[in-house]
């Protein structure tokens, strides 16, 4: 039986009345001018900061230290840390080979300090790295140095970026961190074979990029992606995916919007659990999500796009 | 000594051993029900302390089986004459004692975690929605239902037991 924390299950319900609904976002979209979009944001508390930039990192930073307040170890959510580290290793495998400087090229919010990684490049000593990280790191040290193909490092690091998430899902008692890592690393597999139909990649591609989960069959992936999309739609037709085939054949953005509403969906259930960490998961997505809203949206005021497309792209809420 | 007189000394322990499992058993209940509610109602005070009225309800609903089997087990205690009186009971008596006091011990134990888990979800309900109160308190109520059809029988048969001729 999983631990139960009603403190933070309790809590986080009582947060979950603050969080952006489809009808803020609706009133963020109709703001004449980007500043007085900014002014609406400013409005609904969202008031950390002088530029969008300021007021998104607060925001995230905030989320941060609610989970920190919340969780009693931080390791319980060290996969959602995981992408900001992998981020932070390519860019540190980067910056060390070619020598060039660091500056504002890692993320916040990994749970290893870039300086770390680059110290550990540099010295080639990984005793400072968590095992999951040291072994990637080196061997993408090693793929640099030997090929100088910069994309091919990112594909080694991704693929442990994922593997690594899968393994954290499977090793956490939430039920909904399990589901989420699951379709988490098969949605990045449906996207690197959607990628690779569009761009015309081999199969030592696929092989190189694609990461094991539980629902996809990877060799079949692998063949149906080298089929085209009508490999990828028939395969997918007898998986639990099949309801990504519109979204793939529409485009990499369609795609993104299809998973993103799909961890929307995943989350609801959470709204009516009151005792395990489930809550405090779901609410940390749907900060991340409603932040990615509010970017899609200032960036959209900012470069004078169309509402209609804007409101195409926005994802489903949470609340 | 014969082997009844022998048996019969065990009457009192035997009935001091179900006025204890009642106390311990639903203030075990109650104590681990009334603390998971606590959690639940901090929580929810953290984000707005106006509501500790409404919480304070829901975390003590499952602390009354506490109070029930204390009831039965100083009920129990005076009728044995450990609490003054006559302590003469006999074997038979003694066991009747021990198992009028084990509804209140069992269901009370249970119906008090189960009741804090009713509590917590209602305190998790009037974090989201304040104005439902009134449903929220009802639901883990229900569960009450049962500590006191507990209560009741443990109460007849303790109050009863001393009239047997035996």
């Amino acid at each position: 039986m999983p631990e139960l924390y009603p403190y933070a299950a309790a809590r986080i319900h009582a947060r979950e009345l603050s969080l952006l609904s489809r009808q803020n976002l609706d009133q963020l979209l109709a703001a004449k001018t980007y500043d007085e979009c900014l002014h609406s944001l400013r409005g609904l508390g969202w008031d950390e900061g002088d530029t969008a930039e300021e007021i998104l990192a607060a925001e995230t930073e905030r989320t941060w230290k609610l989970m920190g307040e919340l969780l009693p170890e931080p390791e319980l959510f060290q996969l959602f840390r995981l992408p900001a580290d992998f981020n932070n290793a390519k860019a540190a495998v980067k910056a060390v080979v070619t020598n060039v400087q660091t500056h504002r090229v890692f993320l916040p919010g990994g749970s290893i300090q870039p300086e770390t990684m680059v110290k550990a490049l540099k010295d080639n000593d990984f005793s400072s790295i968590p095992a999951w990280m040291a072994k990637p790191l080196q061997e993408a040290q090693q793929l640099l140095l030997k090929t100088r193909d910069g994309q091919l490092c990112d594909v080694l690091l991704d693929k442990a970026a994922l593997d690594a998430i899968l393994q954290a899902g499977k090793s956490s008692e939430c039920a909904l961190l399990k589901e989420y890592a699951e379709l988490f690393v098969a949605a990045a597999d449906l996207k690197i074979a959607q990628r690779a139909i569009l761009t015309g990649r081999p199969a030592p591609f696929l092989k190189e990029a694609l990461a094991e989960c539980d629902t996809l069959n990877l060799p079949r992936l692998e063949a149906a992606a080298l089929e085209g999309m009508n490999g990828l739609e028939s395969y997918l037709s007898l998986t639990v995916y099949a309801d990504a085939i519109p979204a793939l054949k529409a485009g990499a953005s369609a795609f993104d919007k299809w998973r993103d509403d799909r961890i929307m969906t995943l989350i609801q259930g959470e709204k009516a659990n009151p005792f395990t960490l489930g809550p405090v998961a779901a609410y940390f997505l749907a900060r991340q999500n409603e932040i990615a809203m509010v970017r899609i949206i200032l960036s959209a005021k900012r470069n004078g796009l169309d509402v209609e497309d804007v409101q195409e792209r926005l994802r489903m809420m949470y609340v | 000594m014969t082997f009844t007189d022998l048996l019969n000394t065990l009457g009192v322990p035997m009935a001091l051993l179900g006025a204890v499992l009642a106390a311990l058993m639903a203030g075990i209940g109650s104590a681990i029900g009334v603390g998971m509610a606590g959690e639940a109602a901090a929580g929810a005070l953290t984000e707005d302390p106006s509501k500790f009225g409404k919480v304070l309800i829901l975390q003590l609903l499952p602390g009354t089986q506490g109070i029930y089997g204390l009831l039965i087990a100083f009920l129990t205690l005076s009728n044995i004459g450990i609490l003054g009186g006559s302590a003469d009971i006999s074997f038979a008596k003694g066991m009747l004692y021990f198992f009028a006091c084990v509804p209140m011990g069992f269901v009370g134990l249970w119906s008090a975690k189960r009741q804090a888990r009713a509590s917590v979800a209602s305190i998790n309900l009037i974090s989201r929605k304040p104005d439902q109160f009134g449903k929220s308190i009802i639901l883990p109520a229900m569960v009450e239902t049962y500590a006191v059809l507990a209560l009741l029988v443990s109460l007849l048969a303790v109050a009863n037991i001393g009239k047997l001729p035996l």
